[in-house]
């Protein structure tokens, strides 16, 4: 497998919601990297996970599978834990509406938009 | 003012597409159950989620991964295995385009294929080591395959990656009763192992199947609408009927 070139970082937003900060690709190289955030943005009991792409530079198919897998995990494991998406540039609101993941996850353009859904 | 650059993955995903329009059918290939429907991912498909993936190492090969792709690409109905036909564009595999498919679903595990379908993938993204189609709907699956090149520790390894679930109760009961997901893994094997041996390899396919959702979606049950399947053997029965009764073609605004 590549060599992971993304950085994510989880923070606090409020009392049940954590943001991941994704800086760098999303490719099949980032799996631990996005699976290890999200563990540990579960752990810290975060019912919202806030997914940041504002610091995103590029994306292809095996990102996006990505994506839907950890939409399906968090689905299956924590039903009423919600994914979120914020700073998505209209490039990637696009393959988002392409694969349809707009359907299932709520695009925001803010993190205050996000915390006020 | 600041000009927001264009990112690197611009060129190569596919326009957000409502319904699949077909510009060009290459020969042979029959345009049904795919011009006017919508394309489906992995969420909107109703049985078991599966992510399957199929590999095969070319050792021996020096080519980058790149070449190998392109090979791959050029040859890509040429490698299927016998009664499983893949039309792509004349224009190549590009974004938004479609694949077009016909084939035969088993009716029993093991038996050869019986029951038509003809469909079609639209490829939603590409770039010089992979492309990725999505099915629209009524195909058997709801979801992607991708098809990538990488090279680890100086060996080409061709990979099929599958995440797809199936479209409705008829097609679960098809796929996993009936042995249609046996057919469909010997398909992605038997293409690796073409592939292999175009290289001059006796290749050794690995394949990893992990369930990532045992559950079924009842609420997408009624994809069944759009079955290909069922669409497609109707039209079979129907052949005789549209020679007798060819359909009319609309006429055109009446000039004055």
């Amino acid at each position: 497998m590549n060599t992971p070139n993304v950085t994510m970082t989880v923070r606090r937003l409020g009392p049940a919601t954590c943001v991941i900060d994704i800086q760098g690709e999303v490719s099949a190289a980032a799996e631990n990297a996005l699976m290890d955030a999200y563990t540990q943005a579960v752990s810290a009991g975060a019912r919202d996970i806030l997914l940041n792409f504002s610091q995103l530079e590029y994306m292809n198919s095996s990102g996006i599978g990505l994506l839907v897998t950890l939409l399906i995990r968090a689905n299956r494991h924590a039903p009423r834990l919600r994914l979120l998406a914020m700073g998505l540039s209209e490039h990637y609101r696009q393959i988002f509406e392409l694969t349809r993941l707009n359907e299932a996850i709520g695009i925001f353009a803010t993190e205050a938009e996000a915390l006020a859904a | 003012m600041s000009v927001t650059p264009p990112n690197r993955d611009a060129g190569h995903w596919a326009k957000p597409i409502r319904k699949i329009k077909v510009t060009d059918v290459p020969a042979g290939a029959v345009n049904l159950n795919v011009d006017g429907q919508a394309v489906v991912s992995p969420l909107q498909g109703f049985g078991t989620l599966w992510q399957k993936t199929y590999q095969v190492r070319l050792p021996g090969v020096t080519l980058s991964a790149a070449e190998v792709m392109r090979i791959w690409r050029e040859n890509f109905p040429r490698l299927q295995p016998a009664g499983n036909h893949f039309f792509p564009p004349a224009a190549g595999i590009e974004p938004g385009r479609v694949i077009f498919i016909d084939t035969t679903l088993p009716v029993f595990p093991g038996l050869p294929g019986l029951i038509p379908i003809a469909a079609g993938v639209v490829v939603i993204y590409e770039d010089d080591e992979c492309f990725t189609v999505m099915t629209p709907a009524g195909f058997p699956e709801c979801g992607w395959n991708t098809f990538s090149v990488q090279v680890e520790e100086g060996v080409p390894v061709a990979q099929v990656q599958s995440l797809a679930r199936a479209a409705d109760p008829i097609y679960e009961f098809g796929l996993y009763v009936m042995g249609g997901a046996q057919k469909q893994e010997g398909t992605w094997q038997a293409v690796l192992t073409a592939l292999a041996a175009h290289f001059g390899v006796a290749g050794q396919v690995q394949m990893h199947r992990t369930c990532l959702d045992p559950r079924l979606q009842w609420a997408e049950a009624g994809n069944v609408w759009h079955n290909a399947a069922l669409r497609t053997i109707l039209y079979v029965l129907a052949t005789p009927l549209r020679r007798l009764f060819p359909p009319r073609l609309k006429s055109g605004p009446r000039q004055p």
